[in-house]
């Protein structure tokens, strides 16, 4: 599908070089565009499981009874959700990795930067999980968590079998929202030189000085993976929403 | 009721804001034209302004070789230094500043390749650099090329130096890459990283600014050829004038105390000012 898109536009380019419309044709090819939305899909997965974890604790914190992790869950929601990722990401290169010296067991620039990316997006997207899911904890009526009070449940147990299972219900698709917008958020790893899609793409700007063309092949690329996400999770959340 | 009172209002803040932001870009696209190629007035030329050395914004104004020579060229072609209207050009964004006319010419650490000269055409080249690395002073590790193979290297996303070094120069070493050079800087500084490799003329411009001086010094690789020359719009007949100006500044050894005035204090053995048309692959 990408590579009738370059040809045809080179047809329509003025062959002032010669060697110009060999480069236009070969601008695809000589690129390996499918390890890098690979990375890009890895990055994602990976930080999609883990914001879901975190975001999951920093909810029952929120909601618990402790106020100490009440505290604790609105001032990590808010200052994580407050800050530019880019800052985040930065951060975890510049001063986790270089300055404090923290490598996350890996050895290579590679790896580590990976690794790096993935905790810097799992410690921003989990505030936004955190949030979408205490939503849900709300449409949850009161007299479920009172009820389960009554029958001698304790709150691990009431939130754990009785509410969070009817929250997540409720809020698949506002999951699906953060999921693709961490998708998007993923190409923020190529300012720590994480190899996904938007290192490649620029670096084939720097190669090719094809700007329009290239932004618009890697915007097909990442609609390729979030019009999906989008339309499968939509049809999930109405298939398990909780009639009320 | 009060739910009307509110979409009201929304929908004003909404109108209002919508004819903001109509009107700022208004303002913006009738500055270029007044700015642009057509005006007999000023001259808009493109450069960098975050490259010390070679082209870099500073509380004082503009200052690096880029800027002297573009301020040369444009004397040349009649336009004395308050005419000249400078404007950021990003790597991304040169041949489409040039296409559009935003920019009269370009002179911005400029490498002329044939992907390039595909889209814009060429003046010069004004410079010959290469690509090469700067290492901390007390660093003794790093005598060739082949040395960096077991190296932590650091250059700038998705740059033809990178990109280099992953391909050709060092494809063993382990490569950082970071938006900007300053942010590979304090890698080094630290130890995290053990050199920044990009153009040695970019190099020189960081080595010889005041809060790195003695900290650095350059490999003094030849690594690659990087040809600068001065961009302008395809078919531009500026192209030819830019020409005469570059042999002009060669000639009256304006060229040679522009380089040592901006990359002298950081040891950089510069080239000899290139032959205009010279391109060395």
């Amino acid at each position: 599908m990408r590579r009738p898109r370059g040809r045809r536009t080179c047809s329509k380019e003025p062959s002032t070089h010669a060697e110009a419309r060999e480069i236009v044709f070969d601008f695809l090819e000589g690129y390996n565009l499918w390890e890098a939305f690979w990375t890009t899909v890895q990055l994602t997965v990976l930080s999609a499981v883990g914001s879901l974890i975190w975001g999951t604790l920093l909810a029952a914190m929120r909601v618990g009874p402790v106020p100490l992790m009440r505290g604790f869950g609105t001032a990590y929601v808010n200052i994580v959700r407050n800050i530019p990722l880019t800052v985040i990401i930065l951060f975890a290169s510049l001063g986790l990795n270089q300055t404090l010296g923290i490598s996350l067991g890996a050895n290579t620039f590679e790896t580590i930067n990976f690794r790096l990316a993935v905790l810097g997006f799992v410690a921003y997207t989990s505030a936004f999980v955190c949030e979408a899911l205490r939503s849900g904890i709300n449409t949850v009526p009161v007299g479920q968590a009172e009820a389960a009070r009554a029958i001698g449940l304790n709150f691990t147990q009431v939130l754990t079998l009785i509410v969070l299972p009817q929250a997540f219900r409720s809020v698949v698709g506002p999951l699906a929202n953060v999921l693709i917008a961490l998708t998007k958020n993923t190409t923020v790893a190529a300012a720590i030189g994480v190899g996904e899609a938007a290192l490649l793409m620029k670096e084939m700007i720097e190669n090719e000085a094809q700007l329009l063309l290239i932004a618009a092949v890697f915007a097909v690329g990442f609609m390729c993976l979030t019009l999906p996400t989008g339309l499968i999770l939509g049809w999930v959340s109405k298939k398990v929403a909780v009639k009320r | 009721m009060k739910l009307r009172k509110v979409t009201a209002a929304s929908a004003a803040v909404l109108a209002l804001a919508l004819t903001a932001t109509a009107c700022g870009s208004d303002d913006k696209d009738s500055d270029s034209a007044d700015t642009g190629a057509g005006g007999d007035k000023k001259i808009t030329i493109g450069i960098k302004f975050d490259q010390p050395g070679v082209g870099q914004k500073t509380p004082q104004g503009y200052e690096g070789f880029d800027v002297d020579v573009a301020t040369y060229v444009a004397k040349e072609l009649g336009y004395s230094e308050d005419q000249i209207q400078w404007k950021e050009a990003k790597s991304a964004d040169r041949e489409t500043m040039l296409q559009r006319g935003d920019v009269d010419f370009i002179a911005a650490s400029y490498s002329i390749t044939d992907e390039r000269d595909a889209k814009v055409d060429f003046a010069g080249p004004y410079l010959l650099a290469h690509q090469d690395v700067l290492i901390r002073a007390d660093d003794n590790s790093i005598k060739t090329p082949e040395d960096l193979n077991d190296k932590k290297l650091c250059s700038v996303v998705g740059s033809t130096s990178a990109q280099n070094v992953k391909e050709k120069l060092a494809p063993k070493a382990q490569l950082q890459e970071y938006p900007t050079y300053s942010a590979c800087l304090t890698g080094v500084q630290n130890k995290a990283i053990d050199a920044l490799t990009t153009d040695d003329s970019i190099l020189a411009g960081y080595a010889a600014q005041d809060s790195f001086k003695g900290k650095f010094k350059l490999g003094g690789f030849k690594m690659t050829n990087e040809n600068y020359g001065i961009g302008v719009k395809n078919g531009s007949d500026l192209k030819a004038k830019i020409n005469t100006a570059l042999e002009k500044m060669v000639s009256d050894k304006s060229w040679e105390k522009a380089v040592e005035a901006n990359f002298g204090p950081a040891n950089y053995k510069y080239e000899p000012a290139p032959k205009i048309g010279n391109i060395v692959k």
